[in-house]
């Protein structure tokens, strides 16, 4: 029974103990990789679960906010997708202030910042008695506290008025444009948003898409 | 250090015998106790390992206990961490211990890292040893930074707003990753629920086996000690080694004294001043968290802070959060930055013990930094002790090579320290 007779028969006359190593070899590579191509098939759906869920994305629905009620020189705050918007009602003081500190700013011409085409100008606004943005700084995320008053004395002695980050110290001007000297790298973003009539401003909701729409 | 492990197993009958023949019960506590040698010259500082597992201890036992009443969700959540304070018997003991341990299990890791700096226990034939130490700081530190965040007071939903948003300084992926880990567009009931889940489940199972990794690896080449000497080069006729003693009782022994003494004191905190003055538990995670209000000052916890100020020292975010990192990177690359032929800083010169006293300060400068605001005279320290924090490990391939160090004796010394 113990013989190679057997094995004979089965169709290897050449039985012995020696181990065919490059099959071996081979065999092991083979495996080793479906095993690893596998793997990162069967990770996909783990890490996938992590992004936002449909409820997640289904709340992140525009707003619409009716901007007669805010005087001005006045800011309203609102939630939009979890984030903090800032809307200001900009004062023509502060409107004319805004080109005169250029050489103060990081990124006077938001050549680097994160904003929609329509915002994407010298007063960083579709209109421009209406600034809004996205108040979570562009840091670290904190929200940044209104400093309107020009002129204070610790944020800097011409300060022209805008908003300053209590946990790391950066501040803004009030077209959201960051000052040289803080932690933050480029300025407030922008959301896109359009106002639908002199009154009412949708957050989350393009001009050019409501065109389209 | 192996020991002599050819010596005799105690002879059993009945079911002991029966137990050994099917679990090597007697095998084990020979190999890494009774006959485990351990130098005979540790000192004060080899207390806060065997501490280190202690809390560890304490954590799992403490966690399982409030995981039975800690309801998580944004609705939920921080109400029920009111609910085991005022309500669940002994439901405030068991919180207290819970938070107070997070922050003893840090400084018994900074002590016991220190320890290793101290006495160059990193160092060959020691790396993987402090590698596999060095990852369980690293998660352990994710484990405190996700549970600071379970209670949904308004410094958990800052912090963790602050802490996942570095993630987004890393270029092209960074944004599409944050909202990865956060699972919304901010902060919210998703982050929470998988932070809970990591919090209580993966990350406490990656630590218990990395614990175990750096046990298996510390049996394996031995302790060092004081003097930095290998004690398996002089061994005795049966092979154990002159200067070793048996970890079981000796060690034992004596860490149960560093026992009594670390829970007296960890019991006063925790029954007189449980959040420290606002230090192991900042005032404002007493309120809800609110994602319309930033605290006024945003600080983590203490034992992230040294870390925080580096970040905050750079006026450039990608920067910032870059270095914060390497400064992490840093304590990896120890065992092969240090070029001394020496160990322990006893036999090593003047220009190493400068450069180590500089570091804690620097150590220390910055994680008191990071608690207080930011302002003009403290981010100039800031700047400062950053520029040494990583000048003692940049520099240290160059120092540690010229530093004229003493002859280190062939065994080990008892008359000092």
């Amino acid at each position: 029974m113990s013989d190679n007779s057997g094995a004979a028969i089965h169709g290897s006359p050449g039985s012995t103990d020696a181990v065919d190593q490059s099959r071996r070899g081979f065999l092991t590579m083979a495996t080793t990789a479906t095993g690893i191509v596998g793997a990162a098939f069967a990770a996909v759906p783990f890490i996938a679960s992590w992004s936002p869920s449909e409820r997640a994305r289904a709340l992140g629905a525009p707003i619409e906010i009716d901007v007669s009620k805010i005087e001005p020189g006045q800011m309203v705050t609102m939630t939009w997708r979890k984030q903090a918007i800032y809307v200001v009602h900009r004062t023509p003081e502060m409107i004319a202030k805004l080109p005169g500190h250029d050489a103060s700013l990081k990124d006077p011409a938001s050549k680097a910042s994160d904003q929609p085409a329509y915002a994407a100008n010298a007063k960083r606004a579709v209109r421009d008695d209406f600034l809004v943005v996205i108040g979570n700084c562009t840091h670290l995320g904190c929200l940044p506290k209104t400093r309107f008053e020009p002129g204070q004395p610790e944020l800097g002695a011409d300060w022209p008025g805008g908003f300053f980050c209590p946990c790391h110290g950066s501040r803004f001007d009030l077209a959201g444009r960051v000052f040289n000297g803080s932690p933050a790298s480029v300025n407030l973003r922008i959301p896109p948003y359009s106002f639908t009539n002199d009154a009412t401003l949708v957050i989350g909701q393009d001009t050019v898409a409501k065109g389209a729409a | 250090m192996a020991g002599n492990n050819d010596s005799p197993l105690p002879v059993r009958t009945g079911f002991l015998g029966w137990l050994n023949k099917r679990l090597p019960v007697d095998v084990f506590v020979r190999n890494q106790l009774t006959g485990y040698y351990a130098p005979k010259n540790f000192n004060f500082w080899y207390f806060f390992g065997s501490l280190a597992l202690l809390v560890l201890v304490m954590q799992l036992l403490t966690g399982v206990f409030l995981t039975m009443h800690y309801k998580v969700g944004e609705l939920t959540a921080f109400d029920s961490v009111e609910y085991i304070m005022r309500e669940v018997p002994y439901g405030w003991l068991l919180r207290y211990l819970h938070s107070t341990g997070a922050s003893a299990f840090f400084i018994v890791v900074y002590l016991h890292m220190f320890r290793a700096m101290l006495y160059g226990s990193y160092k060959s034939p020691r790396e993987l040893l402090w590698l596999f130490g060095m990852v369980i700081y690293l998660a352990l530190m994710a484990e405190a930074f996700m549970g600071y965040v379970l209670p949904w007071g308004n410094m958990s939903f800052w912090g963790a707003q602050v802490i996942v948003n570095l993630f987004g300084t890393i270029p092209v992926i960074g944004p599409g990753l944050v909202e990865w880990i956060r699972g919304d567009y901010g902060i919210a009931d998703a982050t929470l629920n998988r932070f809970f889940s990591l919090h209580v489940v993966a990350v406490p199972l990656v630590l218990l086996l990395l614990v175990t990794l750096h046990l298996v690896a510390l049996h394996e080449s031995g302790s060092n000690n004081p003097d930095g000497v290998e004690i398996k080069e002089k061994k005795d006729a049966k092979g154990n080694p002159l200067d070793g003693i048996p970890f079981h009782p000796y060690y034992t022994v004596k860490d149960i004294v560093g026992v009594g003494v670390f829970l007296t004191l960890f019991c006063a905190v925790v029954f007189f001043m449980p959040t420290f003055g606002g230090i192991f538990l900042e005032k404002p995670n007493f309120e809800i968290a609110n994602p319309m209000s930033t605290p006024e000052h945003i600080a983590p916890v203490w034992y992230f802070t040294p870390f925080y100020a580096i970040l905050r020292a750079v006026p450039d975010q990608q920067m910032g959060a870059l270095l914060m990192a390497l400064s992490l990177v840093c304590f990896f690359l120890l065992p092969w930055l240090d070029r001394s032929p020496v160990k322990s800083t006893r036999y090593r010169g003047w220009i190493w013990k400068s450069a180590l006293t500089i570091f804690v300060i620097s150590f220390i400068g910055l994680g008191y930094l990071g608690l207080e605001p930011p302002s003009g005279l403290y981010t100039m320290l800031a700047r400062i002790f950053s520029v040494t924090y990583f000048a003692f490990f940049v520099l240290m391939p160059w120092y540690s090579k010229i530093d004229p160090v003493k002859p280190v004796p062939e065994r080990v010394t008892n008359d000092h320290g």
